[in-house]
């Protein structure tokens, strides 16, 4: 399992747009993605689970990737979260 | 005659009749259905349908309206495409036993709830756009095209409140305004109006069904409505609607067209930009690029330092957004007039003459190279030039230049992308234009900062109202100045503009063409009115 944090720097947030983009960039990968915002979670394939998530500029997430193709995986969610947010 | 108020979005007024818009309403058969499949089947082709409806409207919009309009029917397909709302809709059809519009309905509203229970506004603000997706796909299940609610004829559209693919699929023809109960200045119909020009009112809480048919008037300038208003009120306000007109079209027609005088010499006309926030302005104004864009705000609005990543996301935002067209982002100019707290810079007898821009720049290095790090990391987005500031000698030039390449060498080690881009310097102080040759040499362009070049050569204050009498801005030491850095440029294939006030001078416009220059950047108003001015001259005669 490949784990890591980022703090989202984007005043708005993951707000909507973004959001849609996170999502279509992890839909092709087979692995399970979780991001964690203190106790609760979604999954990463879900655009409305996402953006119920209400994270906010200055919150630490935890995103967990597990599955076969983990490693690209990762590095994928990373460079978008560093791309958007 | 009934007086309404709310609050305006643009400066403009519209004369009109009224037209009532209301969004039309169904039957939505709430009995058990027996074939559920058949259901479910007519849910999947409606959404399907609606998907494709939002693609072909975000397709209108960023045709009609650009960009920034058009990216949230791009969400509402993302929406409609997600499981979790689409596998909500079928449990009710199966598990209840009920019609895909029914379920469409509850599903859809859940979701909307979902939304509006959030703290956060911006996500309150979803459940509209989550309405505005149902709403779409039960148009396309009841066969309703919202279209035909408009009539026939150009009116002033009054509704409750208008969701953005209500507002896309609008006839503009037949819109003359909009007035609506609801609805905020950040809205996507708030966006819409601004960049189709519509004269637009929202918050008006006075609005009533009995408006329908009346003639009325919205007056942008002063936020308010007048309904069957007095004959002095139409004459003068019909007035001031043509002389808008007139202005619009004068400067309207002039889009699109090129920067070329009677006898051929095309020059660039780019804008002088502050922030990310300037770039609708840019587009709106038809500027061929970014002459200079003042990395200021990045320091200025913040705190604390600002990291690398903050300051490439507003960069990349900005290149990104008016590619193919060039972006020059003149690095941090901090100092004299424009101080921060957190660079604790400490307090100068001569701030114009001190511890500045490049000479800060060059001294903190670690500073310096974020900032670098985060423009060249933006240029793999579009076409972008870099800008050093106050440079007054070649041994400064190499030392910024080297440090660039030093950060360039290290993004690529890290497997960074960087885009190809030019460099060059302000030209704003009488040193650097007595030894512009040897920086020419150096430099894929000059821009000249006629501000600081006037102060610095008449050594007058610009700051000191005292000095006003003294103060010639067309004095012939600063034109000859700029006459010596063109030519100085052009002996090394180095392109030279202005990006100083002096640029939007329009009774200096023949004087900087004759002398050979090439590009002028000014405020993005101005470039209109400096094309109007070029495409009149023939500098031939």
């Amino acid at each position: 399992m490949k784990e890591f944090n980022y703090t989202i720097n984007d005043p708005n947030g993951i707000h909507a747009r973004p959001a849609g983009v996170l999502v279509k960039e992890v839909k092709g990968f087979e692995s399970a993605i979780t991001v964690w915002k203190g106790d609760a979670s979604c999954d990463m394939k879900k655009l409305m689970k996402l953006m119920g998530m209400g994270i906010k500029q200055g919150d630490t997430i935890t995103i967990k990737v597990e599955g076969p193709d983990e490693d690209a995986a990762a590095e994928a969610v990373k460079k978008a979260f560093e791309e958007n947010f | 005659m009934q007086v309404a108020t709310g609050k305006s979005i643009l400066n403009g007024i519209a004369i009109g009749k009224v037209k009532i818009y209301k969004a039309p309403s169904y039957e939505i058969n709430e009995n058990d259905i027996a074939d559920t499949d058949g259901e479910i089947a007519k849910f999947e082709a409606a959404l399907e349908k609606a998907i494709d409806g939002q693609n072909a409207l975000y397709d209108k919009a960023l045709e009609a309206a650009g960009e920034e309009s058009a990216e949230i029917f791009e969400v509402h397909a993302m929406m409609l495409e997600d499981d979790d709302l689409q596998d909500a809709v079928k449990e009710i059809i199966t598990g209840q036993k009920k019609s895909a519009e029914y379920a469409v309905n509850v599903a859809f509203n859940n979701q909307a709830e979902v939304f509006a229970q959030m703290d956060d506004p911006y996500m309150q603000a979803r459940s509209a756009d989550i309405h505005d997706i149902k709403q779409a796909v039960l148009d396309v299940l009841f066969g309703v095209d919202p279209a035909s609610m408009q009539g026939t004829e150009p009116t002033i559209l009054v509704a409750e409140d208008l969701a953005p693919s209500e507002t896309v699929k609008l006839d503009k023809s037949l819109l003359l305004g909009m007035i609506t109960r609801e609805g905020s200045s950040n809205s996507h119909t708030a966006i819409l109006a601004r960049s189709m020009n519509l004269p637009t009112i929202i918050q008006c809480k006075e609005i009533d069904d009995s408006w329908d048919g009346k003639t009325a008037i919205i007056d942008g300038y002063n936020s308010c409505v007048y309904v069957e208003p007095t004959d002095d009120l139409m004459d003068s306000l019909s007035k001031k609607m043509q002389e808008d007109e007139k202005k619009l079209a004068l400067l309207q027609e002039l889009k699109g067209k090129d920067n070329t005088t009677i006898d051929g010499k095309t020059i660039k006309v780019y804008a002088n930009i502050g922030g990310p926030s300037d770039i609708g302005m840019v587009q709106q104004n038809d500027a061929g690029g970014v002459g200079l864009f003042r990395s200021e705000f990045v320091y200025l609005n913040s705190k604390d330092y600002p990291t690398e990543d903050e300051q490439f996301k507003a960069y990349k935002l900005a290149v990104e957004s008016l590619a193919p067209k060039q972006v020059i982002i003149r690095t941090c100019d901090i100092g004299a007039d424009k101080t921060v707290e957190y660079m604790d810079l400490g307090e100068e007898e001569n701030p114009a003459l001190g511890y500045r821009a490049i000479r800060i720049c060059l001294t903190r290095k670690d500073f310096f190279k974020t900032q670098l790090r985060a423009i060249l990391r933006a240029s793999a987005y579009g076409n972008l030039g870099i800008m050093f500031p106050m440079i007054i000698s070649l041994r400064e030039l190499n030392e910024a230049q080297q440090i660039l390449d030093e950060c360039k060498e290290e993004l690529i080690k890290e497997g960074v992308k960087v885009g190809e881009y030019q460099v060059g310097i302000m030209i704003e102080t009488p040193a650097a234009v007595l030894c512009a040759d040897e920086l020419a040499e150096k430099c894929d362009f000059f821009s000249i900062g006629t501000n600081d070049l006037t102060q610095y050569t008449l050594a007058i204050d610009r700051q000191n109202a005292k000095l006003e009498p003294f103060l010639d801005t067309h004095h012939s030491a600063v034109l000859k100045a700029i006459q010596m850095t063109i030519e100085a440029g052009h002996r090394h294939n180095t392109w030279v503009g202005i990006c100083g006030e002096l640029g939007s001078d329009l009774s200096l416009t023949e004087t900087f063409l004759r002398m050979g220059i090439d590009e002028l950047s000014v405020n993005p108003k101005s470039v209109l009115p400096i094309r109007k001015v070029i495409r009149g001259l023939d500098l031939s005669k």
